[in-house]
């Protein structure tokens, strides 16, 4: 089932949560809404889901309007991000619930409720766990009784609030990937909020970027990274080298460098901030390459495969930092103190107006 | 994950044991402490029921049993029955409603109504009675209207009704509010999203989510009505046999020289604390146990 955001907006009291946004989602996809705490991802989910309803705008589900219907009627399953199981019943009641408030008449017998139970908890990976209490299950399997329960309704979108937040590192790679090719498999239109960058690039078809009741931008995963709208989006989805400098006619200079940037072709010598990541500035001896920045190596840090070199501008004294292999450490054999060129493979360019 | 379950659980059990070892070897203070509260629970709890017994027993078991079996007792104790069968289910409901509303939702006045449910604890309720007295007496607000249509309130069943309600109006509602504000209401819009009604939410969700508290509340509010003196006194009149509860039948029978009956029909009263303080426990000792686990 698709899902249409129309012009939807949101104020709790005086703060506005949600500032007209609009936003499509086809049939089938997943999509992860991104943003830090704040953003109003939540807001977005809640209010697709039926549990808030928006001030303005509209919710459409297959093109049908459910702005105003009550969460029970519109087919969506919630996944909230502390689970929400009910603690008085057994993981078997808890899965049960949707099917046993169904109507008499759409009720099924007590041995299909089983059937269909224990089908559920093995998807879920839990087979033999029904009997357990909510209270006696780790972060990760409370997780799963959650989406089991969701999904003994056949809903049609399945909606997860941060539905990883709560648990540790190890456990969330885990069922993020697992969550994936669920998802996969049962061809549902899934919508989850998160503010780890590295699950919503991972896990999502698409990305939607949130930030401040607005959206910042929606692409696929390689698309918000490599060319994102915004400079919030290239904040938010890593670290990112700033750099200073002026952009004239569609042309961006940073001390000794110049890059074109086409996006600015009216800016008249207008202030303008460069990002690069850290894995995208070259290190060198020398300049032979073409213009560089010049740097003084600070740090040098072995991280696992990579090393993180830390240093310092010559000509500003800005930090600068650069992500480089172990191989390529060893080739230019660096060391504290040391004169280094540092020149970026790629740029994001803003002109001061896109500025925050 | 299994490796970390064990490990967490691991460290939660080494602590209460440190936490024994440490209760294990009592100080003087200690001591002194256990002696004092000891000492004063004696001389303030124990005594006296162990004396409300003896008295009751004075003259052995017969006579305190036939005080009891006495025509305008079984009275006393019928109209106090009926008085608890009354206010205890209103004061859930009421309880229910409030809690619910104050817990589940924000709206302008929530402080003024949460002060509002403490009131009947705060006023003594001899003026409790006393503002039933002049709202429902002969020359009162509504009582001729009332007496028109042939309904005595005040120095009757309805007045005695109206008081206890009144005096015991918190007990359920004061229980429950802390109860689900800490509860919160995930479940609920978990349960809605699931495709329950409002009915089968409250039903399925948040009645067994309460339950213990619930149960609580109620033993509370019965035990205080049961026993209630002040309110009940002013708007009964006293009539024997008629318009007497428990508490009012053991002063007549006190005042009336009659100390067997009188402590006989107290002692009545006293077990149906014990039993509440019971009840009590039993609930503090399972409920979160089950809720828990």
């Amino acid at each position: 089932m698709s899902i249409e955001v129309r012009a939807v907006s949101k104020r709790f009291g005086r703060y506005r949560a949600l500032d007209g946004v609009s936003l499509g989602i086809e049939g089938g996809e997943l999509v992860a809404l991104l943003g830090p705490s704040g953003s109003g991802k939540t807001s977005l989910l809640r209010i697709i889901a039926g549990l808030e309803v928006p001030d303005a705008g509209s919710v459409l589900f297959s093109g049908r309007d459910a702005t105003g219907e009550a969460p029970r009627d519109r087919g969506v399953g919630f996944v909230f991000q502390h689970y929400a199981l009910f603690r008085h019943a057994t993981v078997f009641e808890n899965v049960a619930f949707g099917l046993r408030v169904l109507r008499r008449r759409d009720r099924p017998t007590e041995a299909r409720i089983a059937e269909r139970v224990h089908e559920l908890l093995s998807l879920v990976q839990l087979d033999g766990m029904a009997g357990r209490a909510p209270a006696e299950l780790s972060g990760g399997q409370r997780q799963r009784v959650a989406l089991a329960r969701a999904l003994a309704v056949e809903p049609r979108v399945l909606l997860l609030d941060e539905p990883f937040g709560a648990l540790d590192a190890k456990v969330r790679k885990g069922l993020r990937r697992w969550l994936r090719r669920l998802h996969d498999d049962l061809a549902v239109t899934s919508v989850f909020v998160t503010h780890d960058q590295e699950e919503a690039l991972e896990v999502a078809d698409r990305v939607v970027v949130m930030n401040e009741g607005r959206i910042e931008q929606i692409g696929t995963p390689d698309e918000v990274y490599r060319s994102p709208a915004t400079a919030f989006v290239v904040e938010f989805l890593g670290q990112a080298n700033v750099l200073h400098g002026r952009v004239d006619r569609g042309r961006a200079r940073f001390g000794a460098i110049a890059v074109d940037a086409p996006e600015h072709l009216g800016a008249l010598d207008a202030p303008a901030i460069g990002y690069v990541r850290p894995h995208d500035l070259e290190l060198a001896r020398d300049c032979a390459a073409g213009p560089a920045l010049a740097a003084t190596v600070r740090e040098v840090r072995p991280l696992g495969p990579i090393v993180r070199v830390q240093m310092q501008e010559d000509a500003t004294g800005a930090a600068l930092e650069a992500e480089v292999s172990r191989h390529e450490l060893e080739a230019l054999g660096l060391a504290e103190g040391q004169r280094v060129f540092a020149r970026p493979r790629r740029w994001q360019v803003f002109a001061r107006p896109d500025v925050r | 994950m299994g490796s970390q379950g064990r490990t967490r659980r691991g460290a939660v059990v080494t602590d209460p044991e440190r936490r024994e070892t440490l209760a294990r070897t009592p100080s003087p203070v200690a001591w002194l402490l256990v002696a004092i509260a000891a000492s004063f629970l004696g001389l303030f709890l124990v005594l006296p029921l162990v004396a409300v017994f003896a008295q009751a027993l004075a003259k052995g078991l017969g006579p305190a049993l036939a005080a009891i079996a006495d025509d305008e007792t079984l009275s006393a104790i019928r109209l106090t029955l009926m008085t608890v069968a009354i206010a205890v289910p209103l004061n859930v409901g009421f309880g229910l409603a409030a809690s619910w509303a104050i817990a589940k939702f924000e709206f302008c006045g929530k402080s003024f109504l949460v002060s509002l449910i403490d009131l009947p604890f705060s006023v003594s309720p001899v003026v409790a009675g006393l503002v039933f007295v002049l709202l429902f007496g002969a020359r009162g607000l509504l009582g001729p209207a009332l007496a028109d249509q042939g309904l005595q309130v005040v120095f009757a069943v309805p007045g005695i009704v109206l008081a206890t309600t009144f005096v015991t109006f918190p007990l359920v509602a004061r229980e429950l509010i802390p109860l689900m504000q800490a509860q919160g209401n995930e479940e609920e819009e978990a349960a809605i999203t699931l495709g329950a009604s409002g009915w089968q939410t409250f039903r399925r969700v948040t009645l067994p989510k309460i339950r213990w508290g619930l149960l609580y509340g109620v033993i509370l509010c019965a035990a205080r009505a049961m026993g209630e003196f002040g309110a009940v006194s002013v708007v009964s009149g006293h009539v024997r046999g008629e318009t007497n509860t428990m508490p009012l039948h053991v002063e007549i029978l006190y005042d009336g020289y009659d100390f067997v009956g009188a402590f006989a029909v107290a002692s009545l009263l006293a077990l149906t604390a014990l039993a509440t303080l019971g009840a009590k426990s039993w609930i503090e000792a399972r409920g979160p146990r089950r809720s828990v686990a």
